[in-house]
């Protein structure tokens, strides 16, 4: 055969974004009809260069070779053209369209002017049928779980005939016997001689169906291995991730105190069809512990903390300290001394643009530092500013700066820093180090140790299993609204919580 | 045309009538289902209806369109002057094409500018309305028979159809007075009487709309972009030119309607519109951004704005208050059923206090019947807001590349 | 920084006034006038000493008018119904005026509180619609607007409280003159400057107060930033649209009483209607900033008082009209260009400064 037997060739690709280099001189080489999988870090530029490939951005240098042939891409258009199908993280689907609409929008089967859906329902099906992906055409997105609108995205990358497929963190929201099916769906696109580039950050997944990895760190290439060949373990693909030595949070003996901070009885919220999203849970949380929740994206951990909050309208009860807070509101809880990182924080947590030291303010905005009575006190909220910025490594020119014009880890430094000030009783935290770069993340932990020590209560929700294990006294474990197990972070396992998470244990 | 076949259609007529009749019945005015009163209904709505269909192209592609108003302004301007100078239909093409640039000049704004999409609209009714009123002075001043306000008179009429062999036997079956069957009878010999080449022009656009949105590619892509731009994007559809072209040809549907506004009254005249671009907008919010519902909203509207205009007794607001109670109570039983108490009595005490108005009040004053309009579409807005379905990405200003 | 983020917010609405000058200018050759002589005829006009305290009497309405649209625009609440809102205010204060024989300080008081109430009353319908029923609060205004012209033609045409005043036009009762507040001639000895023009100082300096230095009011710029970290932060949403919507009613509810209490002393059907929406455009030029909306203002007010000129030069004075129309576009287009390169070039300048503290450490 003459053709060439790299699918897929990056030669030298370099991309700039103001104030930041996402791609700095990456090589890249895909063999057709293999799993190749690209692994880094979060903002180690991944996505950026599957953009590039995808034709959704351009790059500012480099050649892009697609089969053996030098290609230039304008638009997504051209990539789709030259076989190449992207499934996004975020997938990109219209809720209010049906499962066809989705997949054929763009590349409609005609008749006329007309759009045939009699054809479009006809070549579903057979793809469908052709890959093992089971869907009902003519559904609503908006009523489809996870699982099935990925399904929706790879089918509709085989609509338009993809022969090179990108899956962008496929299996972040996946329940791993859902990432079992999608890697089955892999290895027989793998049959039919489709070339599969993954994405990803989930080492163990990564080594157990790719045929090649590349590491990408700081936006270059850092190198290629084969994990069959080579014997290459998950601890080694990190460390070529990250440069240097992981983190190792280490709980740091008994803080807990007797005094119960937070207690919840039979908290449930109800989603508008009446599905109950948090089901009957209760929990109680003392003074000095640190209690964490472990569970996949979606299984309610949002909504719990939005209802502790009072941003979310829930029934049970809700008791801070002495105080029955149920029905009180997001203001006076906070008062009460609750501090909340959010989870989505350009939308929850800041206000993008806003000086620093007004977002300093964001959610303390009755109290000192930074108002007396109906007045602000800009003055002293500034220098306390100030003071976060010192305490917790926020790298900014000034405090007067638009908090857009801060990157995203030190956003998160700076929202972590503000919601441990005032010697708050009770932290709710969701993903609190997320994005945040590895020396950082290691002095969040000692801030909230510190903390702890001085009787700090934290209810923690995070993905990163390491974070959850090492900062936790006490794990619980959420599966669809209910906690379905505890663990002990002392002696629990990344695998054993992992089975725990998806229920897996039960089917077994 | 299978719309009209369907069960929605057909209960909604059937309960439109029998609430109509009962009226009727009560009030003993015939005027409400008259011939006449349902042919010139069909007047009045048509500008509305073209504005609430603006409304849906524009919002079906993800563009608030406030502008609506003044898109329609620039219409009935473009027709008066075109029109009292080379015809009626010259100034229906410029009623077009006025209304075409104020739709324009939101896109680039909104679009390509990513204004706010309601300070780019409310700009641009400003704009207009300060465009025509010195354009107005201008040019009508010492043109004959027009004035500082108003143009001289349009030239020509649009052409209009009567079938008489319908129409006739249907009004003395409506003269008749019979529960129901009369009332069919005057509506259904209404749609035929004087019926103007402009209404059925209207009627085709909005089946046009129907096909074109919902069973072509063409209408999948434009609604892609009021529904996830960014998922559009990546597959290869050009968001920005489909929002341009939704806008741009919302702006020609204001413009028509406005066009429309000015050949009926046969002249220009500043302040014309008097707010009907935004009970447009209100009808198509009725209509759940579909035009089945929105021509029904304008119907109504149509419907009302008729019989204050002919009530020659001023027996005819009585009629609508008595209609708006019964409409009212209807809601509330309708509210009780799903268990929404506290709307149910809401709506139970507005219909009681419109029948005690009802029943004091030997006729009412005309202001009643000038804001007749306009209370009830913060009615039908106050029933119709919650619950409903606009496109996903409604209002959000869409750039390349933006989405993470 | 500070100095840079003035230029910046002076570049939109400077690029607006180019534009909109050059494009009268090009109506102005179009209908064979001569650029010259109408902006010459103009100045000269609009800076004569009579001219410039019609101005500011003018200016001191459109302030307010602006000031009340602003405060809702700031969280992006558009009320455009200050046109109701005033005019109902301004009835309600003609009436109730014309009742008291009270010492004046006592009387403009109530006065003033009166028309706070009604116009506020009249929001609030709207702002109940919106939190009760989610009815956009751009339609109801408009219709509410609308109702409350015929209310007011009612009232006036139908009832004991409008009376045949002079000259065959309808309108209230005749405040007596201890309830008027007819103002100083400081500028022209001829023509008084309002003396709501004073009022509306402190108004505006409150509203900055309000709005910068206290707790509410930067909840209400912060839901207007973003409405989910604001919620997140504490703020109750209903309850800021249903407070922010009474405060913008209330305000507007005074923009008919510099005209009332300075010079006619009576509401009439042939009060102005429509400084409603001259006040959303000046909001909207002065992008919601008691300086901006005073700086429009005036500009507004000079527009339309020296434009009474251009007659005599055969010129529609309705040409201001169309400037006003244009440099609001114009300048709304401009702001959000400015804006965007604003927030980028900072993301560039942080980035910079950055690496280089970086490289001298």
């Amino acid at each position: 055969m003459s053709q060439s037997a790299l699918a897929v060739e990056l030669k030298g690709i370099w991309k700039r974004f103001p104030g930041v280099i996402a791609n700095s001189d990456i090589n890249l080489k895909v063999a057709s009809g293999t799993v190749h999988a690209i692994v880094g870090e979060n903002g180690a530029g991944k996505s950026t260069l599957m953009k590039i490939l995808y034709g959704m951005q351009k790059a500012d240098e480099g050649t892009i070779s697609i089969n053996g042939s030098d290609l230039v891409f304008n638009s997504p258009s051209d990539a789709i053209d030259s076989g190449i199908g992207m499934v996004h993280q975020h997938f990109m689907l219209a809720d209010n369209f049906t499962v066809l609409e989705n997949i054929v929008l763009g590349s409609e089967p005609k008749n006329g002017i007309r759009l045939d859906f009699a054809k479009a329902r006809k070549q579903i099906s057979e793809i469908a049928a052709e890959n093992g992906l089971a869907v009902d055409p003519d559904v609503l997105v908006s009523e489809l779980g996870v699982g099935d609108r990925q399904r929706i995205e790879i089918l509709k990358v085989l609509y338009r005939g993809a022969k090179i497929l990108i899956l962008d963190e496929p299996t972040a929201v996946l329940v791993p016997h859902e990432v079992d099916e999608l890697f089955n769906t892999l290895r027989d696109l793998k049959k039919e001689g489709l070339t599969v580039i993954f994405i990803s950050h989930k080492l163990d997944e990564v080594l157990s169906i790719a045929d090649e990895i590349t590491v990408i760190r700081q936006g270059t290439t850092v190198g290629s291995v084969n994990p069959h060949t080579q014997n290459v373990s998950a601890r080694d693909l990190a460390e070529m991730m990250v440069g240097n030595e992981l983190p190792t949070p280490e709980a740091v003996g008994d803080t807990i105190r007797d005094e119960v901070v937070l207690n919840v009885e039979n908290l449930s919220v109800f989603a508008k069809g009446g599905k109950a999203l948090v089901d009957d849970i209760s929990f109680q949380i003392r003074a000095g512990e640190i209690v964490g929740i472990a569970g996949v994206e979606g299984n309610g951990q949002a909504e719990i903390l939005d209802a502790l909050m009072g941003i979310e309208s829930a029934t049970g009860r809700v008791q801070f300290k002495d105080e029955d807070i149920t029905n009180k509101s997001t203001r006076h809880r906070r008062e009460l001394g609750i501090g909340f990182i959010p989870e989505d924080r350009h939308r929850q947590a800041l206000m993008l643009e806003a000086p620093l030291w007004e977002n300093r303010m964001l959610g303390h905005q009755t109290r000192s530092p930074n108002a007396k009575g109906i007045w602000l006190t800009p003055r002293s909220a500034k220098a306390d500013t100030k003071r976060i910025v010192e305490e917790y490594d926020v790298r900014t020119p000034s405090i007067d700066v638009l908090a857009s014009a801060l990157s995203g880890g030190n956003q998160q430094k700076l929202i972590v820093g503000r919601e441990m000030s005032g010697e708050p009783k009770l932290l709710i935290a969701a993903h609190p180090t997320r994005g945040v770069d590895v020396g950082a993340q290691a002095a969040i932990w000692d801030h909230i140790r510190h903390a702890r020590q001085s009787g700090l209560a934290v209810l923690l929700v995070s993905a990163d299993l390491d974070e959850l294990i090492g900062l936790s006294d006490n794990i619980k474990v959420l599966l669809r609204g209910k906690f379905v197990a505890d663990a002990d972070p002392a002696t629990v396992t990344p695998q054993e919580l992992g089975t725990a998470m998806t229920g897996a244990g039960e089917a077994a | 045309m299978t719309y009209l076949k369907s069960r929605r259609f057909i209960g909604a007529a059937f309960t439109a009538i029998t609430m109509l009749s009962i009226t009727r019945t009560i009030t003993g005015n015939g005027d409400l289902t008259s011939t006449v009163t349902i042919a010139q209904a069909l007047v009045f709505a048509s500008p509305i209806a073209l504005a609430g269909l603006a409304g849906i192209w524009a919002e079906r592609a993800g563009v608030i369109n406030i502008g609506l108003e003044g898109m329609m302004i620039l219409g009935t301007f473009g027709a008066g002057w075109a029109g009292w100078q080379w015809g009626v239909w010259a100034g229906v093409l410029a009623g077009v094409i006025f209304g075409a640039i104020g739709g324009l000049l939101l896109a680039v704004a909104a679009v390509t500018f990513g204004v706010d999409q309601i300070i780019a609209g409310t700009a641009i009714n400003l704009l207009a309305l300060g465009l025509t009123k010195f354009l107005a002075i201008l040019l009508f001043t010492d043109a004959p028979g027009g004035g500082q306000a108003q143009s001289p008179p349009i030239k020509g009429e649009i052409p209009t159809f009567t079938i008489d062999s319908i129409v006739g036997p249907l009004t003395t079956l409506h003269e008749r007075g019979i529960f129901f069957i009369s009332d069919l009878a005057g509506i259904l010999a209404g749609l035929f009487y004087n019926l103007s080449l402009l209404t059925i022009i209207t009627f085709l656009l909005f089946v046009m709309t129907s096909y074109l949105l919902w069973k072509t590619a063409f209408g999948l892509r434009l609604r892609s972009a009021g529904e996830n731009p960014w998922a559009a994007d990546s597959l290869g559809v050009k968001v920005v030119q489909f929002k341009y072209a939704a806008v741009v040809f919302s702006g020609m549907l204001a413009g028509l309607g406005g066009a429309y506004l000015s050949i009926a009254s046969t002249i220009y005249r500043n302040g014309n519109t008097a707010g009907r671009g935004f009970i447009g907008l209100a009808t198509m919010i009725f209509g759940d951004w579909r035009p089945g519902g929105t021509a029904a909203g304008a119907l109504m509207f149509g419907y009302i704005d008729t019989l204050r205009l002919i009530d020659t007794g001023n027996q005819n607001v009585k009629g609508l208050i008595l209609l708006g109670a019964i409409i009212l109570f209807a809601i509330g039983g309708i509210m009780l059923r799903r268990a929404r108490r506290n709307s149910a009595i809401g709506f139970l005490i507005l219909g009681s206090v419109m029948i005690g108005a009802y029943f004091s009040a030997t006729s009412f004053p005309p202001e009643v019947a000038q804001v007749a309009p306009y209370i009830t579409t913060l009615l039908v807005l106050a029933t119709a807001s919650q619950n409903l379905r606009p496109p996903a990405a409604d209002g959000v200003p869409y750039r390349k590349g933006d989405h993470h | 920084m500070n100095l840079r983020r003035i230029g910046m917010s002076l570049i939109a609405p400077a690029i607006g006034l180019f534009i909109s000058l050059a494009a009268t200018a090009v109506i102005l050759i179009a209908i064979g006038a001569s650029i010259s002589t109408v902006f010459s005829s103009m100045w000269n006009y609009g800076t004569s000493p009579r001219a410039m305290s019609l101005m500011l009497n003018l200016a001191t309405i459109y302030f307010l008018s602006a000031l009340a649209v602003s405060i809702g625009f700031k969280m992006n609440l558009f009320n455009i119904g200050v046109n109701g809102q005033y005019v109902l205010g301004a009835l309600a204060a003609a009436v109730v005026a014309s009742n008291l024989t009270l010492p004046k300080v006592a009387s403009v008081t109530i006065t003033i509180l009166s028309a706070m109430f009604v116009g506020a009353l009249w929001a609030g319908i709207a702002a109940w619609l919106k939190v009760a029923r989610g009815v956009s609060e751009v339609i109801s205004t408009i219709m509410l607007n609308f109702i409350a012209i015929g209310i007011i033609s009612y009232i006036i045409v139908r009832t004991p409280i409008g009376t045949e005043t002079s000259l065959n036009i309808r309108g209230t009762a005749a405040i007596p003159e201890s309830g008027m507040l007819r103002g100083i001639a400081f500028i022209d000895p001829g023509t008084p400057i309002y003396g709501f023009f004073f009022i509306s100082i402190v108004i505006g300096i409150a509203y900055w107060f309000l709005l910068n230095r206290t707790r509410f009011g930067f909840d209400l710029r912060a839901t207007g930033k973003s409405a989910t970290a604001a919620r997140t932060s504490g703020v109750q949403s209903n309850r800021m649209i249903v407070v922010t919507m009474l405060l913008s009613g209330a305000v507007a509810g005074l923009v008919g009483l510099p005209y009332l209490l300075g010079d006619t002393g009576s509401y009439t059907l042939q009060f102005p209607t429509d400084w409603g929406f001259t006040g959303i455009a000046i909001a909207l030029l002065g992008r919601n900033n008691p300086l901006g909306i005073a700086l429009g203002a005036i500009l507004w007010a000079f527009l339309d008082i020296s434009s009474g000129q251009l007659i005599l030069e055969g010129v529609p004075r309705e040409i201001s009209t169309i400037m006003q129309g244009l440099i609001v576009i114009v300048v709304v287009i401009s702001y959000e260009v400015v804006r965007r390169y604003q927030v980028k070039s900072e993301q560039t300048s942080v980035a910079k400064a950055l690496e280089k503290q970086e490289a001298s450490v």
